[in-house]
């Protein structure tokens, strides 16, 4: 297992993690290569579909990232968020995943380096989870 | 099928240095409907833009991916150039393979290079299903709150206000001028700081088109660039300004004495007063928290003395409901709370003071009447210690930052304590000196030589009192001997810190403010007076310390980004906002419920649900909630979302 990287994908709100995403870039802060960012306007449009769709195709974790709680751009969106991750993860673990693969964090346009720490923690975590195991599914 | 093109940018070497920009420009041009594909040095060039532009009318593209920057950057220039050959500006979209890949992976050339070939991918999947759209048309309030009454907020709102709009400034105390109204004489050119001020207070105050709220905060913000809707309020002052003339008879019998915030605690201000003695406007308030009348109703001097009867105990505070098109934030500064500086003696010791305490000393208006004094004992100090850089550039302790203008203060007033006290000894410990502006190196030059200041390179350790000395110990890097100064008197450049309420009015907002509490800008080079929220603005320190020139630059340069931005009738906005396929829409009205702006709303007669263009802000609250996919927002649709995965997870 020692050679497996995991791939994330994830979903950032425009105003806050988006923006924290690409302040990351503008300090160099250096995080690994295994994430893939989908721009979304904020946290509360993140659809269940997307997060499932993405687990059920073999992604190995979701990261949701939103504006602080109290900060959300369209007031409450995130708040929406959170109670949708919460209502997922139920759903994950009957499904046999982990609920440990959603990550949802509150990452504001300044943070660029809690956004590169935390990609870094999330990849070093589901190195430790090891596969999606999804995947193993597909590839049988 | 769409002919796409896709524009590789290396950014110079900041995005090619880490991606292989040819190998995933001739990758996309593998992809069956890219008809074209390339890659140059800097796409945002105009060179750059021609590429585009003459790609789009030799093979008839009919959408455009550029890989580049983040689109906060060159998002509209690209969708200029190739909205300039007749394609729609949502046909273009950008992959943002520098600060969310080349910048990030910097020693991974090949795990960046595939990265950036699948975010390129991706975006090609969301072009392929984007609309072309036409921008919103919004009727806007040319309006413009201003925030803060200091230097910064009263400039922007001058220059707002000759160029012809409306302005509503707001100011948290009773008076104008925010911490200037503080200051001496201003460096380089030592020119009295209070006259000028004052001026611009008067000229603030008398315009027909500002409207003065002192004494206000905001309370409330709703709506967006262009229509916000606000409410101040406005706080008691127990004084009727209407009726009041000024005279001065309350103030000079009312009986209650504590110390001024405005004179650092080194003088003192009465019950009912004014903010300062030259205060613009020229009407007092009555501070319940010392007023006698309000602690036992044993007093009620000024009532009784007032000839206009203005006094008013029963006054309450005042909620006014306002709108504007944009908004201002001048909050400026205070300094780093000096009771947290434990090793410099602060709180303990009185003759330990800040900076502008010291201002306030050497002001003519102030406690001493510009003499300076020490405050235990009323004596001319001897020998005076000045200590720069406390609190700033110590980013284990405390602030990271450099003040900005410390130094130069810190010279002027080693330079006034010689001229008033000749045979005076000023000794000033600094870090580094920083003189970067204009005529400030000639100034410090100036003043050492002329005063033969002594400067001492190095940090204090400890300041403590002794037999009625302040004794300083620190150390002298350039010599490597520890120095022990018994002073009279110690002055402490004390950083610069956001002043307090800063981060709640920046939520309301729904500004960002960095990690030290300073509100930020969209970008620190190319939009440095833009907050990251369309419609906010920026002057100030409360952006980040400056001094009064670079104060007011940038209060007429974010007044003449308002201009600009208010001066159409309407305004364009993004049509990216939600719509209903009305065909799928089976009424269940969840979207209506969970609509932050009440831009959802049931068609009885339909019996399905419409969005309200005007007031969906396009946040896809009622997207993620549609449990059957009737609702999407234009050109992110839930389609080309799940594609998006598709490409990243296949």
């Amino acid at each position: 297992m020692a050679d497996f990287e995991p791939r994330i994908v994830a979903f950032l709100c425009h105003w806050c993690t988006y923006t924290g995403a690409d302040l990351a870039g503008t300090t160099r802060q250096q995080y690994p290569p295994n994430i893939r960012i989908i721009h979304l306007m904020c946290s509360g449009a993140v659809d269940s579909i997307y997060v499932l769709k993405a687990l059920i195709d073999g992604a190995d974790g979701v990261l949701i990232g939103g504006c602080h709680p109290g900060d959300c751009h369209y007031q409450t969106g995130n708040y929406k968020a959170r109670r949708r991750v919460a209502i997922l993860k139920g759903i994950l673990n009957q499904m046999g995943f982990t609920e440990d693969r959603i990550w949802l964090r509150w990452i504001s346009a300044s943070e660029g380096k809690l956004f590169a720490d935390t990609v870094t923690k999330m990849v070093e975590e589901l190195k430790k989870m090891g596969p999606n195991p999804m995947k193993q599914l597909w590839d049988a | 099928m769409r002919k796409l093109g896709v524009f590789i940018c290396h950014c110079g070497v900041n995005i090619a240095g880490t991606v292989d920009v040819k190998s995933v420009a001739e990758e996309m041009g593998r992809v069956e409907d890219v008809a074209h594909s390339t890659d140059y040095i800097y796409m945002c060039s105009e060179p750059g833009q021609q590429i585009i532009r003459e790609a789009i009318r030799e093979k008839g593209l009919e959408g455009v991916v550029v890989a580049c920057c983040s689109p906060s950057m060159h998002e509209n220039t690209f969708r200029k150039a190739v909205k300039s050959q007749g394609m729609n500006p949502y046909l273009c979209e950008i992959a943002n393979i520098r600060e969310q890949c080349s910048w990030v992976h910097q020693k991974d050339r090949e795990e960046a290079t595939r990265k950036a070939a699948e975010i390129i991918l991706a975006t090609l999947e969301k072009v392929r299903k984007n609309e072309s759209l036409e921008p919103i048309a919004m009727a806007i309030d040319r309006r413009v709150l201003v925030i803060g009454g200091g230097i910064a907020g009263m400039t922007a709102a001058l220059d707002l206000a000759e160029g012809g709009y409306g302005v509503v400034l707001i100011e948290r105390e009773p008076g104008l001028g925010g911490h200037m109204a503080q200051l001496s004489r201003t460096f380089p050119d030592l020119d009295p700081a209070l006259p000028g001020l004052v001026a611009k207070a008067s000229a603030v105050e008398r315009h027909p088109k500002i409207n003065l709220l002192c004494y206000s905060e905001l309370e409330d913000v709703k709506g967006y660039v262009g229509n916000f809707d606000l409410t101040v309020r406005k706080k008691a002052t127990l004084v009727d300004w209407e009726k009041c003339n000024g005279c001065g008879d309350c103030i000079r019998d009312c009986p209650v004495e504590y110390a001024s915030p405005f004179e650092r605690g080194l003088g003192m201000r009465k019950a009912i007063d004014l903010f300062y003695p030259d205060s613009v406007p020229s009407k007092p308030v009555i501070d319940r928290e010392h007023c006698q009348y309000f602690l036992d109703k044993g007093c009620r001097r000024c009532e009784e003395i007032c000839p206009k009867k203005a006094i008013n105990f029963a006054q309450k505070d005042e909620r006014i409901e306002l709108k504007a098109g944009a908004i201002v934030v001048a909050t400026g500064y205070e300094l780093y709370p000096m009771e947290r500086l434990g090793e410099y003696g602060y709180g303990q010791i009185p003759d330990v003071i800040d900076g502008l305490a010291f201002e306030r000393m050497l002001s003519p208006n102030g406690p001493t009447r510009g003499k300076i004094l020490r405050p235990s004992d009323g004596k001319v100090p001897k020998e005076m210690v000045f200590i720069q850089c406390v609190a700033s550039r110590d980013p284990d302790r405390y602030m990271p930052y450099c003040s900005r203008v410390c130094c130069m203060y810190t010279a002027k007033h080693a330079s006034f304590y010689k001229e008033q006290v000749p045979d005076g000894q000023p000794y000033i410990f600094y870090m580094d000196i920083r003189s970067d502006c204009k005529g400030y190196e000639e100034f410090l030059q100036k003043t050492i030589e002329e005063r033969g200041l002594l400067y001492l390179r190095g940090r204090v350790s400890r300041v403590f009192q002794d037999d009625g000395k302040v004794r300083v110990l620190g150390v002298d890097t350039l010599t490597g001997r520890m120095v022990e100064v018994a002073a009279d008197m110690v002055v402490l450049a004390t950083a610069i810190v956001p002043s307090p309420g800063v981060k709640d009015l920046a939520a309301k907002l729904r500004a960002t403010v960095d990690r030290h509490g300073f509100l930020t800008e969209a970008h620190i080079k190319l939009y440095p007076v833009e907050s990251s929220t369309k419609g906010i603005y920026l002057a100030g320190c409360g952006q980040s310390p400056k001094d009064i020139s670079d104060t007011v630059s940038q209060a007429s340069a974010t007044a003449s980004k308002i201009q600009a931005l208010l001066s159409t009738d309407k305004l364009l906005q993004d049509p990216l906002i939600a719509f209903v396929d009305e065909g799928i829409c089976s009424g269940c009205g969840i979207c209506v419920e969970i609509c932050p702006y009440e831009a959802r709303e049931m068609d009885r007669r339909r019996g399905i649900s419409v969005v309200h263009e005007a007031l969906c802000q396009g946040c896809g609250a009622c997207i993620a909630a549609c449990p059957n996919f009737a609702c999407e927002l234009r050109n992110s649709s839930a389609s080309q979302t799940l594609r998006m995965v598709d490409t990243f997870v296949a």
